[in-house]
This record gives C-alpha cells, sequence and structure tokens, in this order.
C-alpha cells in the first residue's frame, strides 16, 4: 500500500512540473489561437538559464530560488521578444503560418543553446535545504517532490484568482470568447497579446528551471516536452487552467502506474486518451465547444483556377528536363532528386486535403509512416520482394486513414488537427515501442530495392514516374466535380449541405485517398535509405510537410513541388554549417513574414501586379 | 583515382552555378593526394562522447601526417554529422561514398545508426569500420565482409561485467536498460552470462525505459518494489544521471544490493556526476589517471597538453582508430578496396593500450576495456580495484559465432 502511494506522489510530482508548462501553452493558444511550437524551446532555455544563474549566485536557498525565478522572468521577456518580431507581424496571416514561425523559433533557439551552453548535458545542484527523502508510510519520497507538488497548487490558484478576480484576467477571458468584440470596445488587443505571452512564456521558463534539480539539463528537452504539453492541453480542454492541471494529473498517473504494468508501452497511453477524450469530447474535459472560431484556420485567396495552357507546357518541360537529368549531374544528386519527388507527393496529398478541402492536419507523418512500416514489414517478414511492397504500401496507408479519417472529419479546424496529431502519435508510439515487430527505435534496416532497381539511376526513375503519376491523379482529382465540391465544403460548408451534399463523407473519401498518397510516397521513401523507422511519423515529419506546403503556397498548386524541392535541397546544403538549425529557422521565419503566400503564392500575385500594372 | 577527382571537381562547380546545371571538367590525379576517410557521428546528439572521440582521431591524424603520412600520403578525415538520425546516417554515407569518393567509411556512436550504416556498407560493398558502436549484430548477425569494428562489443563488456557479478551473493537481480538495440544486447550478453556461471540466480524485475525518456522517480520505485539483491545497469548519459539522483533519495543505492554498472566508469558518463556519482558499483570505464604504461601514458600526457583537459573513453577510441587505419592501408600498400579489406582479416597491430587483432573469425577487434569498482576520491569519482580485461577472454565459442554469421 505504502508502495502505491508513495509511486502516486511521484506521479503527482511529475504531473505539478508537466502543468507549469502546460497551463502556459493553453493561455497562449486560449488567447491567441497560436500553437505555439516554441513552447518546448523557452522550457528547455528556463532550465539552462537556471543552471547558469543557480551554479553562478552564491549557494544558498536565495542563490537558488533566485535563480529560479530570474530565469523565469528572463524566458518571459523572450517570449515576448519572439511576440513582438515574429508573431505580431504575422497575425493577420493563415494560423498556420505562425505554427511555422513558431517552428522556426524552436530551430533557432535549439543552436543558440547549443552555441551558449555547449553540447554537453549539465547536472545543475540539488535544491538547497530539500535534498533528502522523506519517510512517508514506509518509502521514501523526496522532499523536492513534495515541494513541486505544492508549487504546482500555489500556482493554479494563482492563476484562477488572476483570471476570475483581477480585471485583467476578465479581459483575458473576453479576448477568449470573442476577440472582435474586445477590440471593438476599444481594448488593446496588441498589449494583451504581448502580456499573455509574457505570463505563458514565465510559466515554460519556470517549468525548465524547476527541473534542475531533478535530471540533467540537455538539449533534447525542447521537443520531449511539447508532445506531451500538447496533449495535457487538449485533454484539458484549450484555455483551461483547471482542464489543464487535471489533464496534467491523469497523464502523470497513468505513467506512474502504467509503468509497472506495460514498461515498455508506456508513450501510447498517453496518446489513447487524448484520441479517448477528443472522440467522446472534442473540446476537452473542461473546454467549450466553439463554433466558428476553431473553424477558420486558412484564410486568405483561395486555389480554384484550374492551369492554363502555359502552365501546363511548362510542367511538360520540367517533367522532360527531369527524364534527361541523370545523364548528366552525378549520382548523389538523384538520391536527392528522389527525396525531393517522394516529399513532392507526400505535400501533394496534405494539400490536396488543406488546400483544397480546408482540412488541417498536424498528423499527416502517420500515413507516410504506416506506408513506409507496411511496405517495409511486407518485405521483410513477408518477403514479397519490393514491387509487391510499394504496391500494397498505400493500402496499409489508406486503411489507417479510413479508422482515423473517420473520427477526424467529424471535427473541424484546431481540433481536428489535433486529433490528427494524436493519431499519428499512436501510430509513432507503437512503431518506436513494439520492438519485436518494428525494431523500435532502432527500425527495420535491409529495406533495399530489387536489384534491377538498385542502381541510383533506376530508381530515381522508378520515384520519379510513380510520384508525378500520383500527382498528377491528385491533381485530376482536384479538377473533378469531387474536387469541387470539396473546395465548396471548404468555402461555405452550410450551402454545400444545402444543396443535399453530404459533405462529411466527402471529406472522408478525401482523406482516405491523400492518405493513400502519402503511404505511397512513404512506401518509395523507405527503399530510398535502407532503413525505416520512428522518425518517419514522428511530429517533426508531419511539420515537414506543413511547412513544404506552406512555404511553397498552400493557395496554389505547384506550390507543395516547390516547397519539397526547396526544403530538401536547402537541408542538404546548410547541413555542412555547423549552426545550419539555425540558418533554417531563420530562412523559416523570413518566409513567413515576407511570404504570407507562401513562395509561388506570393510571386504569383507579384506577377499578377505587374501584368495589372501593364495593363493600366 | 582521375575518374574520382573528375566526380569531385564536377560537383564543386555544379553547386557553384547551382544545384541543377550541368558540369563536367578534367581533374588530374596528383601523387600525394590524401587518403580520405568519411567519417559520419553523431557529434551533436551524444557529444559527451563523439567530441573527445573527435580530439582523439583530430590528434592522431596531426601525428601521422607530421611524420609523413601513410604511404607517403597524407590522411584526411571527412567528417559530418548524423544528428542522431540513422536514416540520415545512410544519407550521409551515400553522399560520402558518391561525392567526396572516400577511401572508407568510418564512424558511428548509436548502435542502431552503426547497424544502418553496416547494412549500407553491405548493400553498396564498401569498406566500413564501425569505431564505436557497441550492438552485437554489427559483427555477428548482420556482419559481413565490409564491416569491422574497433570498440569492445556490448557482449564482451557484458560478459567481462556478468562474471565479477557471479562471484557476488546476490542471486534476485533486476535490470534497467534503454529500450533499444544496445540495451537489449547488453541485457540479453548479461543473463546468458551469469546464468552459464551461477544457474541458481533469477531475474526479478526489468525496467525499459526509452534512450533519453526515463522516467527515474516511477523506475527507481519500481525497483525498490521488486527487492533485488543486484541490479545490472546498461544506462548511460543523462539516463545514467537521473537514475542515480533518484535512486539516492530513495534509498536504492544501498549496501546490500550489488550494482553493476555497463559502461558507467568511462570518463565521460561518471566524472559529469560529480560527488554524487555512486560508489562500489562494478563497472567498465577507462581509469586514464592511473595507466602507467609508458605508450600509453605518453598518449595521455599529449592529449592533456594539447587540449587542456583530461581523455575520455572517446578520445582513446578515436586514436586507436587512426593507429589501426594506419596499420591497415600500410599492409595493403595501397587504398584499393579489396586490398584493404584482406589486410584487415586477422591485422594485428601495435596500439598504445597493447596489440589489437581484427579478428577474421568475426571482424571484431580484441581491444579490451578496463573493469574495476567506483569509488569518490577527494569529491572526484574515479575507478578503483580496476583491471585491463583482455577481450580474447570473453568471446563466445568459434562455433557459437559462424553460425550467427551464417548470413554472410
Amino acid at each position: 500500500m505504502s508502495f502505491y502511494f508513495a509511486q502516486f506522489l511521484t506521479g503527482l510530482a511529475s504531473a505539478s512540473s508537466l502543468f507549469l508548462v502546460a497551463s502556459g501553452l493553453s493561455i497562449i493558444f486560449g488567447v491567441t489561437r497560436i500553437v505555439n511550437f516554441a513552447h518546448g524551446s523557452f522550457y528547455m532555455l528556463g532550465a539552462f538559464i537556471a543552471y547558469s544563474l543557480v551554479t553562478a549566485l552564491p549557494h544558498g536557498p536565495l542563490g537558488f530560488w533566485g535563480g529560479v525565478i530570474i530565469s523565469a522572468l528572463v524566458v518571459g521577456v523572450i517570449g515576448v521578444v519572439m511576440e513582438i518580431l515574429v508573431l505580431r507581424r504575422i497575425y493577420q496571416s493563415p494560423e498556420l503560418f505562425q505554427l511555422v514561425a513558431t517552428f522556426g523559433v524552436v530551430l533557432l533557439i535549439k543552436d543558440v543553446a547549443l552555441w551558449v551552453w555547449g553540447p554537453e548535458d549539465k547536472l545543475g545542484p540539488r535544491a538547497p535545504g530539500f535534498d533528502g527523502a522523506v519517510d512517508i508510510f514506509g518509502s521514501k519520497v523526496p522532499e523536492y517532490d513534495l515541494v513541486v507538488i505544492v508549487l504546482g497548487l500555489v500556482v493554479l490558484a494563482a492563476l484562477w484568482l488572476l483570471f476570475n478576480r483581477t480585471r485583467w484576467g476578465a479581459l483575458v477571458r473576453a479576448a477568449t470568447e470573442d476577440r472582435e468584440m474586445l477590440g471593438a470596445l476599444g481594448i488593446n488587443q496588441a498589449l494583451l497579446f504581448t502580456s499573455v505571452f509574457f505570463l505563458g512564456s514565465v510559466l515554460a521558463g519556470l517549468g525548465g528551471a524547476l527541473q534542475i534539480p531533478r535530471a540533467s539539463v540537455s538539449h533534447h528537452m525542447d521537443l520531449a516536452i511539447i508532445a506531451t504539453a500538447f496533449v495535457v492541453v487538449v485533454v484539458g480542454g484549450m484555455g483551461s487552467i483547471v482542464g489543464a492541471f487535471l489533464a496534467s494529473v491523469i497523464i502523470s498517473e497513468l505513467n506512474a502506474f502504467g509503468i509497472l504494468v506495460f514498461p515498455e508501452i508506456t508513450l501510447v497511453l498517453m496518446f489513447l486518451v487524448m484520441v479517448v477524450v477528443l472522440v467522446i469530447r472534442p473540446w476537452g474535459i473542461l473546454g467549450k465547444p466553439e463554433g466558428e472560431a476553431a473553424g477558420e484556420v486558412l484564410e486568405g485567396e483561395t486555389l480554384s483556377i484550374m492551369p492554363g495552357r502555359r502552365m501546363r507546357l511548362a510542367l511538360l518541360g520540367a517533367f522532360a528536363l527531369l527524364l534527361v537529368l541523370p545523364s548528366v549531374v552525378e549520382p548523389f544528386y538523384l538520391l536527392l532528386l528522389s527525396e525531393v519527388f517522394v516529399f513532392a507527393l507526400f505535400a501533394a496529398s496534405l494539400h490536396f486535403i488543406m488546400g483544397n478541402g480546408g482540412m488541417v492536419s498536424f498528423g499527416h507523418a502517420a500515413y507516410f509512416g504506416l506506408g513506409a512500416y507496411g511496405a517495409a514489414m511486407l518485405l521483410i517478414y513477408g518477403d514479397t520482394g519490393m514491387e509487391l511492397a510499394i504496391a500494397l504500401a498505400p493500402l496499409a496507408a489508406g486503411l489507417g486513414a479510413l479508422i482515423f479519417g473517420y473520427f477526424c472529419v467529424r471535427l473541424s479546424g484546431v481540433y481536428m488537427a489535433m486529433l490528427s496529431l494524436a493519431f499519428a502519435q499512436i501510430v509513432w508510439s507503437v512503431a518506436f515501442q513494439s520492438t519485436e515487430l518494428t525494431g523500435g527505435e532502432d527500425g527495420l534496416v535491409g529495406v533495399w530495392p530489387s536489384p534491377w532497381a538498385s542502381d541510383r539511376i533506376v530508381y530515381y526513375y522508378l520515384t520519379l514516374v510513380l510520384c508525378a503519376g500520383g500527382i498528377l491523379a491528385l491533381w485530376r482529382m482536384l479538377y473533378a466535380p469531387f474536387g469541387y465540391t470539396l473546395r465548396a465544403g471548404r468555402d461555405s460548408p452550410l450551402r454545400v449541405e444545402a444543396i443535399g451534399v453530404n459533405l462529411r463523407q466527402h471529406r472522408w473519401f478525401a482523406f482516405v485517398i491523400a492518405g493513400l498518397f502519402a503511404g505511397l510516397a512513404g512506401g518509395l521513401y523507405g527503399f530510398l535509405h535502407g532503413i525505416v523507422e520512428p522518425q518517419a511519423v514522428d511530429i517533426p515529419r508531419s511539420i515537414d510537410a506543413l511547412m513544404m506546403v506552406l512555404i511553397g503556397g498552400v493557395q496554389t498548386l505547384i506550390g507543395p513541388l516547390a516547397g519539397a524541392f526547396a526544403f530538401v535541397f536547402l537541408e542538404n546544403r546548410l547541413l555542412a554549417f555547423e549552426f545550419w538549425r539555425a540558418i533554417f529557422g531563420l530562412i523559416i521565419i523570413g518566409i513567413c513574414v515576407a511570404m504570407p503566400l507562401g513562395i509561388v503564392g506570393s510571386l504569383h500575385r507579384l506577377a499578377l501586379r505587374a501584368a495589372a500594372a501593364r495593363a493600366s | 583515382m582521375t575518374k574520382s577527382r573528375l566526380g569531385r571537381v564536377g560537383s564543386r562547380l555544379a553547386i557553384a552555378t547551382s544545384a541543377l546545371v550541368l558540369a563536367a571538367t578534367m581533374g588530374v590525379a596528383q601523387a600525394a593526394d590524401p587518403i580520405r576517410i568519411g567519417e559520419i557521428n553523431s557529434y551533436t546528439a551524444l557529444a559527451d562522447f563523439t567530441q573527445p572521440y573527435k580530439k582523439g582521431w583530430e590528434m592522431a591524424v596531426e601525428e601521422v601526417n607530421a611524420a609523413g603520412g601513410v604511404l607517403g600520403r597524407p590522411l584526411e578525415v571527412i567528417h559530418r554529422d548524423d544528428g542522431g538520425k540513422p536514416a540520415n546516417a545512410v544519407k550521409i554515407a551515400e553522399e560520402l561514398t558518391s561525392r567526396e569518393n572516400v577511401d572508407l567509411l568510418a564512424g558511428t556512436y548509436f548502435s542502431h545508426i552503426g547497424v544502418a550504416v553496416t547494412n549500407y556498407s553491405q548493400q553498396r560493398e564498401k569498406l566500413f569500420i564501425a569505431t564505436e558502436p557497441m550492438s552485437d549484430d554489427i559483427v555477428w548477425k548482420q556482419g559481413h565482409r565490409y564491416t569491422f569494428r574497433l570498440r569492445p562489443s556490448t557482449y564482451l563488456q557484458s560478459a567481462m561485467l556478468a562474471r565479477e557479478a557471479a562471484k557476488q551473493p546476490a542471486k534476485r537481480w533486476a535490470i534497467v536498460a534503454p529500450n533499444y538495440k544496445f540495451g537489449q544486447d547488453a541485457v540479453a550478453a548479461f543473463k546468458k552470462v551469469l546464468k552459464e556461471e551461477r544457474p541458481d540466480v533469477e531475474f526479478v524485475e526489468e525496467q525499459w525505459p526509452a534512450l533519453f525518456k526515463i522516467d527515474p522517480g516511477a523506475t527507481v520505485q519500481a525497483m525498490l518494489q521488486a527487492e533485488p539483491e543486484g541490479i545490472y545497469s546498461a544506462l548511460f548519459s543523462r539516463d545514467l544521471t537521473a537514475f542515480v539522483r533518484e535512486a539516492e533519495l530513495r534509498g536504492l543505492l544501498r549496501d546490500d544490493i550489488t550494482f553493476v554498472g555497463l559502461l558507467t566508469g568511462e570518463p565521460e558518463y561518471l566524472e559529469p556526476m560529480g560527488d554524487e556519482a555512486p560508489e562500489n558499483w562494478i563497472v567498465t570505464g577507462y581509469p586514464y589517471y592511473g595507466i602507467d604504461n609508458p605508450e600509453h601514458k605518453r598518449f595521455i600526457d599529449d592529449y592533456q597538453k594539447k587540449y587542456n583537459e583530461a581523455p575520455r573513453m572517446g578520445s582513446l577510441v578515436g586514436y586507436v582508430f587512426i593507429q589501426a587505419i594506419k596499420a591497415m592501408i600500410e599492409e595493403a600498400g595501397s587504398t584499393d578496396q579489396e586490398a584493404m579489406i584482406q589486410a584487415m582479416k586477422d591485422l594485428t597491430f601495435p596500439s598504445i593500450v597493447g596489440p589489437i587483432t581484427f579478428r577474421g573469425l568475426d571482424h571484431q577487434s580484441t581491444m579490451g576495456t578496463w573493469v574495476g569498482r567506483t569509488a569518490v576520491i577527494d569529491g572526484m569519482p574515479q575507478m578503483v580495484d580496476w583491471y585491463y580485461a583482455e577481450a580474447e577472454a570473453y568471446f563466445p565459442p568459434d562455433e557459437e559465432i559462424k553460425k550467427l554469421r551464417s548470413g554472410e
């Protein structure tokens, strides 16, 4: 019995530190609607800064707690800087652009931290005065765990008072309900948003700083916490503080006790909870159902016009160029180009539901990964050979999309995006933790093409033909009645339903098609490097797809292709630099701020303006 | 050589004029063309080990080149960071092979990345010297004629520890290991050898945290619950620090529990823990502070002088890696791939830790490691009562290995 109580307290301590981070994320989302990926980076910065301060300041309670508090405030200021320099410039852009921009910030902060603190892990001191353990019913419980539990409760109470008993809190709640009305009443929104960012970032920094006595500070803290924090925010209800607390407790206790029963599959549990909650209560345990506000994730000019003759000729020319390329470039570029084709198809499949259907998926890597793992497992366990494995890969992914899509299309906007993320994370955790079947973190090796296709040139043509064919098929559907119906559903769901279209069924169908083609891309990808491992399904892979689509131009046809090309070549060129992530991050932020329509979209608009100027 | 040179010059021009512009120029091979070694490693994902490793090989390369190089040609190491991702490592291997025209591939730290590149080397029939990854598969189950491995494997090091563990009274053992290839191999080998030596032991608890995602409090609590008499840990780096801190707080680090820690004595993992390092663990590691072999001592002194810090296990592996390459190419007489592979088989060379042989049987080197106990002396964690364990004594029978390598 005492053991279970000790384990319960351990879980509660984890819940408390998780709550600090997640509450900040939740507040920021509730008010500004920004899905802030950089929140995990602020958490990491909090830990690094606190480490430096605590080791530099005189030892003792004052040095320790002073260091923790100063660190949290410094991180708050960094959050404000990000809000003013980057986000404030793109509040008018589609909301997803803000997400991509914050991902640019993630990359930037990663390298800044690497540059400032060096690559080694840092082990900070224990908290003075709380460096022992107390005996509770015969089990030893670290004193510091109890301190963290109390701190979590104090922060919970303070936030509740702040939101429910102050004018500022009332304004923030009002902004969560109806931003436009608040602006109409003469409230300075910019200032409100900035202050919310400050508070949220302080909480992230505090959460990070409080980790110092528990574990070493490392460069992996940022992405390690962000997925869990998202789960907490979504399960608890976006914008709800008490909800975030409840969700933190549920998830941490599940982990603390899950480790006793299934020590190998603890990661899956968390995302299963998220799926169950989202299916039953899409807006989370304590969140409020929202109508319009959550729906409009994508705005701006829309994709509608069919490509003209000149465009078709240009595409044909590009394809012909790609056909003759192997005779003139080195084999390594063929590998890179094959990767471009695969990612172009992957991005185009996301674009099919996103640009065209208005359905945003944060977890499109699920289908890419299902295709990759499906093909690899068929090859290794089924001995099917490469041809059949690639042919069946889309079916594995399509089946996944059929099941996940059924639940996803019932939601809209950011809730749908989050549910798709949860499904992708389930696929990821299964791939990551079912070692016997998938090789776990090691992945499946030996996924090489059949002898006839193992030459780079042959495989280049294989990817070129299959990917180009896939993209053409997707485009064909875009301009079939089915594609028009989807666009109509994106722009005016009510009217579409009114003329008797079963929109949900159309969306479900589109979701499955996108899954099929993403699966084909995944299957081809596995044979490119001879290995399939969990990174094929991980969050960054989903973000890659989003970035390719958005940076290329979500409301253009060839945007995703241009995005894939820019992405793969940029990454390869930059890898040679030591701080390549920072450069990459800055480029992403730059594009988000300067080209809100994406590369192709912005160029297109420039061309239109030039034409208009000439005409007048 | 002419052809490879052509490709290289061509590639740079191609980049200059944009990635897709075509170029072809003539180049002429020169007599003193450097010997190019393509090195892939997790320089950012696991800096604790790989940065000292890099310093180690850099120092060795400088020494070799100052002494006139190998076969009159200087050594050049083209190194890349794989970011801790296997697919990246394979892509880099391809780039090094086809664009940089390296004579051989080398490196990797994490076992799964080592296995991925091993597999690549088999597919593309390119010589690969796995320097640091410890997975047994690299030379056994997935072993093939193009891959050789330097560092003592998980099996060897676990067997060294298991034989020490067998001398302890503990019968009820618990296990904590990261849930990937390295951890799984380490546990399987430890269990096998310990069972052989002591049929009476039982394994009462296993914890498999995901690599670098350990929940230390809950894990330690679960181990306490199992009431083990011995604990075998294959944790390293940040997982180890977090585990030790919680274990100390929650009273798991008791005198009546025997602790055995794989790699725990390596300075890169032991020293960051400072005076919180656990005492009296039976570990493998690198007690550089007590080495008195003159050759080895010279390396340690020079290293300290050059970098102003003590060498780590990685530094030693990096240095011996270049010694091995030099011996191999001298034996081969050229950088012809077949000649190098033939030279590698049963190659014996005088390293700073004594003579090392790359066994023709399974391509594993006989480099050993140090086994001892941890202690904290004047606030500094160290290994005491240590000895150098020669690898030869710990290999499983040849027949068993042949069976494992039957897919070759």
